[in-house]
């Protein structure tokens, strides 16, 4: 359950920008091969905002796709999962995306 | 505090050095990256931002405009650079910290306490456990006649580099050691958490199942070294260790792979050649198999 950690680290970093000013929206981007479940993060995020001004701030998650590219047939594909196997069969594949785990920019009242 | 798996805020991370009597685990500094500036407490921002509609009438909607401000940062941004610190402290006393994780039960600790037995007289070894509760694993350590700490990390399901910093102030471990750092028992949150360590080692026992690479590929493609331990049940249970070799360098091609019974010795030798490598080892010190005294924590 390393969200509750990372959702620590998130309400921190916003903090330290915005300071006392109301947070009325938050965008991140959690990449679908990060290792991170946005739905416990939303959780975590809900306890943790709690009595600070990020409460109630809308939590928005962008979620890209995990991307490959592989070295062998040189085509650039959607990786689904994290096993990065290209569909030509080789293993020789370089994750190029999906992996995001970013705070993008808040939203202040 | 999570209601999924019980994991919590790390309010209750203590750090023990054992000397003394024992005495039970001294609590520490509220973790302060988690609660500085006492954000948690009642209320005080609450209802300045929260209830403004029900000021004046009139300017119920008299707000600031929103203004959007761009951050582009990461998540994990605050632990990486604490991690970097670590790192730094530790390469300026020439110490080698292995990051050890694996589930619960997979023989961390006996392969650290047999490392300890059989390599302890070329290596200057120090050791940070990472447990939920309880010190029995730093205890098993200082028994084995190296100096320990132990973090308890209370509900909390893995280091992190804050943690480690505190582990570090807490052992002090010499210039020139060999530190391993025993991750709690966990193959799923450690693998995000860089501690500012040398190299990360990941133990699998034959017990778990040949499929742990697939169904972890987090832990394993973060992985430096993957040791497959209790390789004297084999005869006993399925495992295919070579389905379990394929799996994770499919996940990880460049990760480098033994198996060892650190019950029987079997292989070890494979893993003191490897730390012997890694840690970059240092002549044999004079009189290392005997710490001098004041040494243990």
């Amino acid at each position: 359950m390393h969200e509750l950690s990372i959702t620590q680290s998130l309400v921190d970093a916003v903090l330290d920008c915005t300071g006392d000013r109301t947070v009325t929206g938050v965008n991140l981007r959690i990449g679908r091969l990060s290792g991170v479940l946005p739905d416990a993060l939303r959780f975590c995020f809900q306890l943790l905002a709690e009595g600070t001004p990020l409460a109630g701030a809308d939590l928005r998650i962008d979620e890209p796709a995990g991307r490959a590219t592989c070295h062998t047939c040189r085509q650039s594909f959607i990786l689904p999962d994290t096993i990065p196997l290209c569909t030509c069969g080789s293993a020789d594949v370089e994750i190029t995306g999906g992996r995001e785990l970013m705070l993008a920019s808040v939203e202040v009242g | 505090m999570c209601a999924t798996c019980g994991c919590g805020d790390d309010v209750g991370v203590r750090v023990s050095t054992g000397d003394g009597s024992g005495a039970s685990p001294e609590p520490v500094l509220d973790h302060q990256h988690l609660h500085d500036g006492g954000r948690q407490q009642p209320h005080d921002h609450a209802h300045d931002g929260g209830h403004d509609h029900v000021h004046e009438s009139g300017q119920a909607h008299s707000h600031a405009p929103v203004a959007t401000i761009a951050l582009e940062q990461s998540l994990l941004a605050k632990n990486d650079l604490l991690a970097a610190r670590n790192r730094g402290w530790l390469e300026g006393r020439g110490i080698q910290a292995f990051n050890v994780m694996s589930s619960p039960g997979a023989g961390k600790t006996t392969l650290l306490v047999r490392t300890i037995e059989e390599l302890g007289s070329r290596l200057n070894i120090a050791v940070i456990e990472g447990d939920q509760e309880t010190s029995l694993d730093a205890d098993r350590i200082r028994t084995a006649g190296r100096p320990a700490v132990q973090i308890n990390t209370g509900a909390g399901c893995h280091l992190d580099a804050d943690m480690l910093r505190r582990g570090l102030d807490a052992l002090n471990p010499e210039q020139g050691s060999t530190l391993f750092i025993e991750n709690v028992g966990n193959l799923v949150c450690p693998a995000l958490f860089d501690l500012g360590e040398t190299a990360k080692v990941v133990i699998i026992s034959v017990t778990e199942g040949d499929d742990k690479p697939q169904k972890y590929p987090h832990m394993f493609m973060a992985a430096d070294l993957v040791i497959i331990n209790k390789s004297d049940l084999l005869p006993y249970v399925e495992f295919d260790v070579d389905q379990c070799l394929r799996q994770a360098r499919q996940l990880n091609p460049r990760v480098e792979m033994l198996s060892v019974s650190a019950t029987t010795g079997v292989g070890l030798d494979g893993w003191y050649d490897w730390l012997m490598k890694n840690a970059n080892a240092p002549a044999v010190r004079a009189g290392a198999a005997t710490l001098p005294d004041g040494v243990r924590v």
